[in-house]
């Protein structure tokens, strides 16, 4: 099958041409050997299925970091190559299209956002530049699907102009002349769009913007989860599968072994579906009805800030702050990523340029930065207690985050690189394209932690029964009991942790636990160790070296600050 | 070529332009920097800059750039001459 590669520097709505092309049915995977992920789908070519490949956003083919590296490798893989130009910035565009017109694979040109170019006051003479290239462009407006039609039928009409190979100064060259000849701009007074971009990269004016963007995107994540907990999920267990659950808990007899791991703890005809612990109780409530509407909600408003363009400005920002932590303001999106799941932060550490980085952003993300899972838990149980004890949970993390950032800064050997990153223009994301990555993430973690929660509850239920837990919980009283003033039934909760956040944390529940118990445990199972799944990726990221550093890290860390805690409150 | 005109990109005044006059880095940032179209003669506008030794944000082309502090300082900017 013929492979058609989608080429084009970042932001310049590849991802959205490449759905154009392929429709819904894409499937995406990882580079061999690594974590940088590309999208691979199929095309109908008249009667030949094609494959299309969305290779990750470069702007040269003289890599600068490892997913650029990837993409270069991919190129040599590919008969076609479709390079994304973004209409609206050909001068950076062009240098991407001239070195691939150097490699001698046959290439067309798509020039997106071609829509853009009308009111920015641009224009572009087509047959001009078709000349100069030597193969066929193609506007086209990838959100509206205009032009995509005659892209695709254009395909087979790509060609290799052999362009001879040039020096840097000698494209760079080339470049000012055909933009010369081809682009002519008309000067135009900026829009209120335009001057809302400036003002949010300007310390004061983009501090209060942050500020307002971060408050709305929290109520809205709460609001959204609140509701689908409350008029839907809620509803939903209480009136149509607690009685489902009765019925079968009669069935079984209401007791013994097998019961207690399917349906749990039903007392007096009631199912309480936190505390129960069977597979069909809060083995299906917790991932579905506790986690999964806040999953929904976090991923939506993530999704939207990214794919509007304001992650780049709030690195920006953030940049003075993470220098003191040892990062650059790039680092400020894996951290917002771990406030989703950690795993997916972990690998987005990618994204920074050296290996002291990665390693103090994923410790920092691993430690100090509650998954949507774990958030969840603490609203619905902490929140019980009282919002101020929601808040001291979240104060602690915080500060155990710089503090710990400081530290590691300090005691790491290096030096933290600059920041240098393209700030996109604000975009109205298309809906289908929000949500089909939407849809994508809530499958990924329904897929991971479905089965990882099921099996965490089975284990659970065996290990109750066989009194291992009673066994472990009498060695570790000194430090559970002593240091942070927990019953030694909590450290169950702990080791469960490793499996998953949000059990743990629902372990809690039936412990009668008081308020200030409840915050140093869920401050200390959100510190202590990362779950098996956000581990595995730290093994796999930072190698087992610097994971058993990154776990020292971790446990110290967890035992202080719980300790301090259970000294203060 | 005056030398009065010669300014690093942290030294530039918010709003200001000029032409980007040498880029006094190692290999590794010359070609992070080109790959992102900021080359010696690119015409380019300041932003904004953070306090604290924070970012400059550069207009470049139509796009915008953001450049770490220790980057900017190593950039040279030709001004416009103003009259």
């Amino acid at each position: 099958m013929r492979k058609i590669l989608l080429v084009g520097n970042p932001n310049v709505g590849k991802s959205v041409l490449f759905s154009r092309l392929t429709g819904v049915h894409a499937t995406a995977s990882n580079y061999p050997g690594t974590t940088i992920s590309y999208t691979q789908g199929f095309l109908k070519l008249g009667e030949e299925k094609v494959e299309v490949i969305d290779v990750p956003g470069t702007y040269t083919l003289e890599p600068t970091s490892e997913a650029e590296e990837i993409a270069l490798q991919m190129l040599d893989t590919g008969d076609i190559v479709i390079d994304v130009v973004n209409a609206t910035n050909m001068e950076r565009s062009l240098y991407l299209t001239l070195q691939l017109l150097e490699k001698g694979t046959p290439v067309i040109v798509a020039l997106n956002l071609w829509d853009d170019t009308k009111h920015r006051g641009i224009d572009i003479d087509l047959d001009k530049l078709r000349e100069f290239l030597g193969v066929p462009v193609i506007p086209t407006v990838a959100v509206s699907g205009e032009g995509i039609k005659d892209l695709v039928e254009h395909i087979p009409k790509a060609t290799s102009p052999d362009a001879p190979v040039r020096t840097r100064d000698e494209r760079w060259a080339t470049i000012g002349s055909i933009i010369d000849q081809v682009q002519h701009i008309e000067h135009r007074h900026h829009t209120w769009l335009e001057r809302l971009q400036d003002a949010s990269v300007k310390p004061l004016p983009g501090g209060m913007i942050a500020v307002v963007v971060l408050i709305c995107a929290f109520l809205v994540i709460r609001f959204i989860g609140e509701s689908l907990i409350g008029y839907v999920l809620d509803p939903l267990f209480n009136n149509l599968w607690a009685p489902v659950v009765i019925w079968l808990s009669n069935l079984m007899g209401g007791s013994g072994f097998l019961h207690d791991i399917v349906v749990g703890t039903v007392a007096g005809g009631e199912v309480n579906f936190v505390e129960s612990f069977g597979l069909l109780t809060s083995g299906l409530y917790v991932p579905f009805a506790m986690v999964l509407p806040y999953i929904i909600s976090f991923y939506l408003v993530l999704g939207l800030l990214e794919d509007v363009g304001y992650l780049p400005r709030l690195a920006v920002l953030m940049d003075t702050v993470m220098h003191w932590l040892g990062l650059h303001g790039y680092a400020i999106i894996p951290t917002l990523l771990g406030l989703g799941c950690n795993v997916p932060a972990v690998l987005a550490t990618r994204i920074l340029e050296s290996k002291r980085e990665r390693f103090i952003a994923s410790t920092l993300v691993a430690i100090a930065v509650p998954c949507a899972a774990l958030q969840a838990m603490i609203f619905g149980l902490v929140g019980e207690r009282g919002g101020q004890y929601v808040a001291i949970v979240y104060g602690t993390l915080f500060v155990v985050w710089v503090i710990l950032g400081i530290i590691l800064n300090h005691a790491v050997k290096g030096f933290s690189p600059e920041l240098l990153i393209e700030i996109p223009p604000y975009r109205l994301p298309p809906w289908r394209i929000v949500l089909q990555k939407l849809w994508m993430r809530v499958y990924g973690f329904l897929a991971e932690a479905i089965p990882i929660i099921l099996g965490a509850i089975v284990v659970i239920n065996m290990l109750y029964s066989l009194r291992v837990f009673d066994a472990i919980a009498s060695f570790t009283a000194p430090v559970v009991t002593g240091l942070l003033g927990l019953p030694k039934e909590a450290v169950t909760s702990l080791i469960i942790g490793f499996l998953r956040k949000d059990v743990a944390l629902g372990m809690l529940a039936p412990l009668a636990l008081t308020a200030k118990q409840l915050v140093v445990a869920s401050v200390v199972l959100a510190m202590f160790f990362p779950c098996i799944a956000t581990f595995v990726v730290l093994l796999r990221e930072l190698g087992v070296v610097y994971l058993l550093k990154s776990a020292g890290v971790m446990i110290l860390a967890a035992l202080v600050t719980g300790g301090m805690l259970n000294l203060i409150l | 070529m005056p030398h009065r005109d010669l300014i690093t990109l942290t030294r530039m005044q918010t709003g200001q332009s000029g032409q980007v006059a040498e880029i006094r880095g190692g290999f590794g940032m010359v070609d992070r920097l080109n790959a992102l179209g900021i080359i010696p003669g690119k015409r380019i506008t300041k932003i904004s800059s953070m306090f604290a030794r924070g970012p400059v944000a550069i207009e470049v082309d139509r796009g915008q750039v953001a450049i770490g502090y220790g980057m900017a300082n190593k950039i040279i900017i030709q001004l416009d001459q103003i009259r």
